[in-house]
């Protein structure tokens, strides 16, 4: 892997890749009488791209939401590794707690604060790294002006990398859909992650638009090294640039491996296109 | 950002921070430092008392602002805010004899702390509901204020003494002028403070509670401090107008803050322009004139249509209502954008766009 030499890494993770970042155990998630998860295992690697993939309603939003804290699972746990060598349990967690270990996410329908400026969004991926004094802020002191710059820095990098410069005044609600969804990932990787989850970043794309998703997703994991969840339905996709894909289906996991294998999984075949497509 | 500054570029971050950028920018705000100043000397006592009233105003919207059109958090009970304000810097001046500054900032706390626990239901509430929850804390506040013999001595009001700061005392005869120039000082810091607040993270933190809260959330903001943070702060700003209201009124009772002026304060941040600490100026100002302009209007065709004098207060509300339906027709974004866009016609002049 070759990584691009930043100033400011964006990577939040030293971890070597290949090793063990994120554990997912006996994840149950009930809602009422409906199981949308049941007993998901799974793990992912540092630096490698780990596709989630499954038919609607499988249970691939719900186990990131899981795992960002925004669902409390029924049972079962998540655990982060974290650079220092612990293991953190995310499962006890509220969100702002999740983020602040390093796992940044993005959304399916795009969630960005569509009356803020492109830089204003991604300045909010650097919430977690900024410290905020409201005395200090009404004053307009040193420390908070500097703080501005200082985290500006990091977010001109990201803008860079997205090629986002055209778009930095503009209130993102004007934007168009293409360029909304790669600001939400600018904004996500602002936050210098050690774990990126992106939920459907090609959903409602053409192939061209997509093409060019695929291509600055690959730019995120090759130039900036960091590990990536990835939701994604279109099949040649998840083909081309995940190193890993784990199968949902009702809930379960169905099948787990390279991409290879899990194109040969017969039960993989089997929710993909109906019993009896397998033989 | 206003399309007159496209083809702006910066060369460095610190240039790109500074509050005005273009010489238009920089001589507008020369010409309203230089008329601000020139207004006591040319204004009479009467014209005066109402930029009075209308600074105090602008300060109690601007903190309004914060909360509504900034966090996203509807409130109602700006009415009680300014109440608590008021009647703490009353009650600690008139009675305890304590200096005035002192009662004031003892008001802007005691007010920020009441917005705490009434920011306590934006916990789990949201729009109509927080707006309900809201409307309780007005009516609870202001109950007690009628209620509680103790805050008036049973008299349903309480004089405030003269305004004296350090021994420099209001005079009489240039009571108005004197107040001008205090008002004026303290809602500029009051608007720079603002403003200030939303060029950093912690206003940042504000406006993404507003847009997306789960999406905020999602990025380390802690919702929970972020909104309580928001309700104390607005509280603050709103409990320093309740404060120098009372003191400039130098008598208060609870008539002066009921629901009608949560309304009223609603509707400056909704003519002036939600999210925006001009715009809350703005649309302090225009509420404000409102009516005066409403009574000159009837004065003047009052022999052509009598109806107008004789009915006149029917006729202020009716204005105040037309005015909002208008605004939120045609311009939610209110006076502020209305601003924007002249500023635009004139910047691109003689094109289009």
């Amino acid at each position: 892997m070759r990584t691009r030499a930043y100033r400011h890494p964006l990577n939040g993770s030293s971890m070597p890749p290949g090793r063990p970042l994120l554990r997912v155990s006996d994840l149950t998630l009930r809602f009422g009488g409906v199981t949308a998860l049941a007993e998901v295992g799974m793990s992912v690697d540092s630096g490698r791209i780990h596709a989630i993939i499954g038919p609607n309603g499988a249970g691939k939003s719900s186990l990131l939401n899981c795992i960002s804290g925004l669902y409390r699972p029924t049972g079962g746990e998540v655990v982060l590794h974290t650079d220092s060598g612990q293991e953190r349990r995310l499962t006890s967690l509220p969100p702002n707690r999740v983020a602040r270990l390093g796992v940044a996410r993005s959304f399916q329908n795009i969630e960005l604060f569509e009356h803020l400026t492109v830089l204003e969004n991604m300045m909010l991926g650097r919430h977690i790294h900024m410290r905020q004094n409201v005395l200090s802020a009404m004053l307009w002191l040193g420390p908070a002006r500097r703080q501005e710059i200082t985290h500006r820095e990091v977010v001109e990098e990201v803008i860079d990398l997205l090629k986002l410069q055209a778009y930095r005044q503009k209130p993102v609600g004007t934007l168009a859909y293409g360029i909304q969804k790669r600001v939400e990932l600018g904004r996500a990787l602002a936050m210098q992650p050690a774990l990126l989850l992106l939920d459907e970043p090609m959903a409602g794309m053409n192939a061209e638009e997509k093409e060019d998703m695929a291509r600055y997703i690959l730019d995120v994991h090759e130039l900036a090294g960091v590990s990536i969840v990835l939701i994604e339905h279109d099949m040649n996709v998840v083909m081309d640039i995940s190193d890993r894909v784990t199968v949902l289906d009702f809930g379960r996991v169905i099948g787990d491996g390279t991409p290879a294998e899990v194109m040969e999984n017969p039960r993989v075949v089997e929710a993909y296109l109906g019993a009896g497509a397998a033989s | 950002m206003p399309a007159v500054e496209t083809g702006r570029h910066h060369t460095s971050y610190r240039s790109e921070q500074r509050l005005w950028h273009t010489r238009p920018q920089i001589v507008r705000m020369a010409l309203l430092a230089v008329a601000a100043a020139v207004l006591p000397f040319v204004l009479d006592n009467y014209w005066l008392a109402i930029a009075n009233t209308a600074l105090i105003a602008a300060i109690g919207a601007i903190g309004l602002n914060i909360l509504v059109g900034y966090t996203g958090q509807i409130s109602l009970g700006q009415g009680g805010f300014l109440a608590v304000g008021a009647f703490t810097t009353a009650i600690l001046t008139d009675r305890a004899g304590v200096p005035a500054p002192l009662s004031i900032l003892a008001a802007v706390v005691l007010t920020a702390a009441v917005g705490v626990i009434v920011g306590l239901p934006a916990l789990r509430l949201k729009g109509l509901y927080l707006a309900i929850a809201t409307l309780a804390s007005q009516m609870v506040i202001i109950f007690i204020v009628r209620r509680w013999g103790f805050l008036t001595e049973g008299q349903g009001f309480v004089d405030v003494s003269r305004l004296e700061v350090f021994g420099f005392r209001i005079e009489r005869t240039t009571f108005e002028q004197q107040w001008y120039v205090i008002l004026l000082v303290i809602t500029i810091l009051v608007a720079l403070t603002a403003t200030n607040l939303f060029r950093t993270s912690v206003g940042r933190s504000f406006m993404a509670v507003r847009d997306q809260d789960i999406a905020a959330s999602a990025m380390g903001v802690n919702l929970t401090r972020t909104k309580l943070t928001a309700f104390a702060l607005s509280n603050a700003y709103v409990g320093l107008a309740g404060a120098l209201l009372a003191h400039y009124t130098e008598i208060i009772s609870w008539e002066k803050f009921t629901i009608d002026v949560s309304i009223t304060y609603l509707a400056m941040i909704i003519v002036g322009g939600m999210g925006s600490v001009a715009g809350a100026v703005y649309g302090a100002v225009f509420i404000t004139l409102l009516p005066v302009v409403v009574r000159m209007l009837a004065d003047v065709l009052g022999g052509v249509a009598p109806v107008l004098s004789r009915q006149l207060p029917a006729f202020e509300h009716a204005a105040f209502g037309l005015v909002i339906i208008v605004f939120l027709i045609f311009e939610p974004r209110g006076l502020n954008r209305i601003w924007q866009r002249i500023k635009d016609y004139f910047g691109f002049w003689p094109f289009r766009y």
